[in-house]
């Protein structure tokens, strides 16, 4: 072996380690769940019976809960790209400001994400409890009784009440990746422009608002894969009930492997799931590489 | 270097499939609420006889149930272990040679001519069970050693009912009359009924208490079959019954989506007077609040015609590992276990019922002997010799959601399964 295919072999050699990780943590079960999709198995039957693409076709044509779950997700996610990083948007401008006791309300923020979403959902059944919960005293004080109400067992008010949690817990990464991002911006060109005599909207319209579109990227990318995945806080508060008003994709998924048995389906159902979101994954590039370019 | 290098991961690979040898019994659970017990028993039995059991808890019962699972996969299961699920669930392990038959070890007598078998109770032992001809095709035997039993009545608070005037040892009887106590109940500024139904195998526990008190237990076996149709004016009147619940208020609105745990909390802080939950709630509502005042009773009857029955058998049961290099030591640690000393230590200690029958009679406690006294009346899908499909059970708990939050009828809900049924 010459020097240049020893050094060649020891380069690669460095590799192996996170090649042989990726073959084992993501290649193969990726390879593994489209193989259990096309089978019936039960989770532990030494014996997988080959059905081809019924599982999908059943999917597609006669599981109407499973698309109402993804509706549901696509609700919920729909909320969360607006408010909870519209919100998150104006907090971390706020906060880029020079204000007093910033270090304190980046703590503050960044504290429910690192909360289990199973203590999110015990704490949010305090507040939104029918008879008991926080909220519903605070409207009863404020003369407001006729607005109180079980929340999460109202069909119109569950699901709203699932995204609120989930965005109450989620608020946080988004602050802190757009806090980031907007520390990152030169404060030279936002004093070039203010002396040009451009007013506060403006300088976030013209100056802010482009230079994070690369950010604004990951954070909603971040926000769709998060949201769409919901599912420890809905075990915790609603169990996706009342009826199938807050089941939800994972529900689904779950509720089919562990519930009914039937591994093959829900592999199926995970494939299709995977697929949507590397669907909406690779749109919301493409449009963000055209916001970049125009 | 390259032939090191394919030493190395080929070394790293074996590693991790080698099946680890240990020199103890291993038993994994999920049972957080025994963990210090059963360590405790742990040590009393290496004291006895030397060898070691160890228990690793796995919780919460989810996480413990994908475990199990990886690990028959891998073929790692440990020497004892339980499955949590349907009867359907113990079958595929027992169909994939998981699980021991413990029928020969349940038949030996020991040195005073009893077997294991007639130490413990006929109904927790039933939900091991199979018989010779069964819907999964497993072998006729026993299959598992119950650790506890238990039953899901309704329970009532005393105290509350004295504060509306209501009689605290007179329950009511009937499904008229529990509409009338719920009003008395009501005047009195008191919530009447709360239940964790937002876990649906509460809804659909108390929905076959009444199926099987309208139509009595053939009839609602041959519509699983196929036989009598969902539309059938029986399972109308099971749906009715939580028609009336919304109707007159008896439930709170909560409740629909409320976690067990939750409901727990509203029954042992006296904010409702009634509730449906299984005898492990003894403990939890001795931690929540020591002073509770409570007592069991049947479900209100709806109708005279069949009785009342309510679920009940095995709390929890334990496997031995078919392939365990030790699975004689942990047969006869489950023999140690489930005689009546250690019950009733584990009984006192947790407040489950023993499933040792002789331990019946060692309990002190008021209310756990109150419970033990509704077995004569259980019931439980996993001894029935057939169920339901899952999707179909899981529908008609969606749908009586839907009914107590108004947004389905009885009627409507039993033509949506009859159309799924077919």
């Amino acid at each position: 072996m010459n020097r240049t295919t020893k050094d060649y072999v020891k380069n690669y050699l460095f590799v192996v380690p996170a090649v042989l990780m990726f073959i084992v943590f993501s290649a193969y079960p990726f390879y593994k769940i489209i193989e259990l999709s096309l089978v019936r198995w039960d989770g532990i039957s030494p014996v997988m019976q080959f059905i081809g693409l019924d599982n999908f076709t059943h999917i597609f044509t006669s599981n109407p809960t499973w698309w109402l779950s993804v509706r549901n997700a696509l609700y919920v996610t729909a909320l969360a790209l607006v408010f909870q990083n519209g919100l998150a948007l104006f907090l971390a401008y706020i906060v880029d400001k020079d204000i007093k006791g910033k270090n304190f309300y980046r703590t503050i923020f960044f504290l429910p994400p690192i909360l289990s979403g199973i203590a999110v959902g015990i704490i949010w059944n305090w507040i939104l409890q029918g008879d008991y919960g926080l909220l519903n005293q605070l409207l009863i004080r404020l003369n407001l009784s006729g607005l109180a109400r079980s929340w999460m067992s109202n069909p119109r008010t569950a699901l709203t009440s699932i995204a609120v949690i989930h965005m109450w817990q989620g608020l946080g990464w988004g602050f802190l990746i757009l806090l980031a991002g907007l520390q990152s911006i030169p404060r030279d060109i936002y004093e070039a422009a203010r002396i040009d005599g451009a007013c506060e909207f403006k300088v976030f319209t013209k100056i802010t608002a482009p230079l994070m579109i690369p950010t604004f990227f990951i954070v909603s990318i971040l926000t769709i894969l998060g949201t769409m995945r919901i599912y420890d806080i809905i075990v915790a508060t609603t169990g996706g009930g009342p009826g199938y008003h807050t089941e939800v994709p994972i529900s689904r998924i779950i509720a089919t492997m562990l519930g009914s048995s039937r591994f093959g389906y829900a592999s199926a159902m995970g494939v299709v799931f995977g697929l949507m979101l590397l669907v909406i994954s690779i749109i919301q590039i493409k449009m963000s590489k055209k916001m970049e370019r125009t | 270097m390259k032939n090191l290098v394919i030493a190395i991961i080929l070394a790293i690979l074996v590693s991790g499939c080698a099946r680890e040898e240990v020199d103890y019994v291993s038993v994994w659970h999920w049972m957080t609420d025994r963990a210090d017990a059963f360590d405790e028993l742990a040590i009393q039995y290496r004291d006895k006889t030397g060898v070691e059991v160890r228990f690793e808890l796995y919780a919460p019962s989810p996480s413990y149930s994908e475990r199990i699972r990886a690990a028959a996969q891998t073929d790692n299961l440990p020497d004892i272990f339980g499955v949590l699920g349907e009867k359907r669930d113990l079958a595929s392990f027992i169909n994939a040679g998981h699980v021991a038959n413990l029928s020969g070890y349940m038949e030996k007598p020991d040195s005073t001519g009893l077997s294991w078998r007639d130490t413990l109770f006929p109904a927790a032992l039933e939900i091991n069970k199979f018989r010779e001809v069964n819907v999964y095709e497993v072998k006729e035997g026993i299959y598992g050693a119950p650790i506890d039993i238990m039953n899901i009545p309704m329970l009532y608070n005393k105290r509350l009912f004295e504060r509306a005037g209501l009689d605290p040892e007179r329950p009511p009887l009937t499904w008229d009359e529990f509409i009338e106590y719920g009003q008395k109940l009501k005047q009195a500024g008191i919530n009447v009924f709360s239940s964790g139904f937002g876990e649906t195998w509460l809804i659909e526990s108390l929905a076959y208490n009444y199926a099987f008190n309208i139509m009595g237990e053939e009839k609602v076996l041959d519509t699983f079959r196929g036989d009598v149709p969902y539309s059938d004016i029986g399972w109308v009147h099971t749906f009715t019954i939580f028609e009336d619940m919304k109707k007159h208020n008896l439930i709170t609105e909560d409740s629909v989506t409320m976690i067990n745990r939750l409901a727990e909390q509203q029954f042992a802080t006296e904010r409702v007077a009634f509730s449906f939950n299984g005898s492990w709630c003894v403990n939890v509502y001795r931690g929540m609040n020591p002073d509770l005042e409570y007592s069991t009773m049947l479900p209100p009857k709806y109708s005279d015609e069949h009785n009342m029955v309510i679920w009940g058998g095995a709390g929890s049961s334990f496997l031995v590992n078919a392939r365990a290099a030790r699975k004689d030591e942990a047969v006869e640690f489950l023999r140690w276990l489930t005689a009546d000393e250690q019950q009733a230590f584990l009984s006192e200690e947790t407040r489950n019922l023993p499933s040792n029958k002789d331990s019946l009679d060692l309990i002190e406690e008021e209310i756990l002997i109150d419970f033990s006294q509704r077995m004569q009346h259980i019931t439980h899908p996993n001894v029935w010799p057939v169920t339901e499909e899952h999707d179909i059970r899981e529908a008609m708990n969606r749908g009586i959601q839907q009914i107590l939050i108004g947004e389905r009828t009885p009627e409507e809900l039993a033509n949506r399964l009859e159309r799924l049924k077919n």
